[in-house]
């Protein structure tokens, strides 16, 4: 094989590679669209059900069962475990917002595989390593949980469910996520831009 | 016809949890096909470069509000069996402040964070552990804030039934307020591509 030929085999299988990538990722829908759907989801929820969606409440769940194996003990004396472990009869995870949120990881790995977008990345900028978004990313879930404890809930289960009932308090909150997270935007610029 | 379903009786406990992972489905795909499986298209809505956050949250909002409002004044849903969260309203602001703090720094929700991992991000997946990690801090430190969280109580009480104002008519103004609000969240994308085209 001689040196023009190798070449255009590698620029060959450059482009091959380059129109799969392109033809892998779709774009993502329209917000309006994608808003309706979520929205349409949430409703069918609150008629099916009486409620609506949640998330952090499943983690809360996990980590009282958790807790609950580790040291049976613990659990039993403090009261915010012993809300999500009930009266024991039945499992913690045995629980309505931990299947939901199972499915809600179905849901989204089967959009992902139909538009070509399950790939393993990170999520950053340009000017950080991975190293230091992982650091970010740690700290920001700890902030998270923490938070949505004290909120009595998070993004879905108070500023989308709530929002779309009124609550005064999940209107409230909504207003809060939003002050929080634009007055410390400026602080980790260097993470997303 | 009956609604909720679930709270006359129409299944049980069992089955809910099958509903349960069907309307987790129907919430994962929405999220991804939004682009929530991003971190870095979410944490664009603190930049004001891609405000597809507010449009998806506040189109969802709208839309569910609006259905449910129908459904109960054509007496379909019984509006006082869907539940609502009561309001605790000083530590529900001081919680929604650090958690839009780590909603920035960490680049997820959890929700968000769930079709992230799924979809193969693997910062979301340290996110992940972070969530519970703060869950347990909050878990362990509980006696010590309980008092504050139990503070303020306000009960399951709503903007319009607080303002005193016909629940139809705060359908309607959050409406109006969501589609202005549109108008200029395309306004400002518009205007941030430009400063970023010229610098």
């Amino acid at each position: 094989m001689s040196s023009s030929e190798k070449t255009l085999t590698i620029d060959n299988a450059a482009v091959h590679k380059r129109t799969i990538v392109a033809r892998e990722a779709q774009p993502y829908w329209n917000p309006y669209i994608a808003g309706l759907g979520l929205g349409l989801v949430l409703l069918s929820s609150f008629v099916i059900m009486g409620r609506g969606l949640g998330a952090s409440g499943a983690f809360s769940s996990l980590l009282a069962a958790t807790v609950n194996t580790v040291t049976p003990s613990h659990p039993a004396s403090n009261s915010f475990y012993a809300e999500y472990l009930g009266d024991g009869t039945k499992s913690p995870l045995k629980d309505w917002l931990v299947f939901e949120v199972l499915g809600a990881i179905a849901g989204g790995f089967i959009s992902g595989l139909l538009a070509g977008r399950v790939r393993k990345t990170v999520e950053k900028g340009p000017r950080i390593s991975v190293r230091t978004r992982f650091v970010f990313a740690f700290a920001g879930g700890i902030l998270m949980g923490f938070g949505a404890k004290l909120a009595r809930g998070c993004t879905s289960g108070q500023a989308l469910t709530g929002g779309a009932l009124l609550g005064l308090g999940s209107w409230a909150f909504m207003l809060a996520v939003f002050g929080g997270a634009y007055a410390f935007a400026y602080f980790v610029r260097r993470q997303w831009t | 016809m009956n609604a909720p379903f679930f709270k006359f009786g129409l299944f049980g406990d069992d089955v809910s949890l099958i509903v349960a992972f069907v309307i987790g489905i129907g919430f994962g795909f929405f999220l991804e096909r939004a682009g929530f499986g991003s971190g870095r298209k979410l944490a664009a809505q603190f930049y004001f470069t891609d405000l597809t956050v507010f449009k998806v949250m506040f189109t969802a909002i709208i839309t569910a509000m609006v259905g449910l409002f129908w459904l109960s004044w054509v007496g379909l849903v019984d509006l006082s069996l869907v539940y609502v969260t009561p309001t605790y309203i000083v530590p529900q602001v001081v919680g929604g402040l650090i958690l839009g703090v780590g909603f920035v720094v960490g680049g997820y929700c959890p929700g968000t964070s769930c079709v992230a991992a799924a979809t193969g991000k693997l910062d979301a997946f340290v996110y992940l552990g972070g969530i519970i990690v703060g869950i347990f801090v909050f878990g362990e430190v509980f006696p010590l804030v309980a008092g504050f969280y139990e503070s303020t109580p306000m009960g399951q009480v709503t903007v319009p039934q607080h303002l005193g104002m016909p629940y139809g008519i705060m359908v309607f103004l959050v409406v109006l307020t969501a589609v202005g609000g549109f108008a200029g969240a395309s306004w400002i994308e518009k205007k941030m591509a430009t400063k970023v085209k010229e610098s």
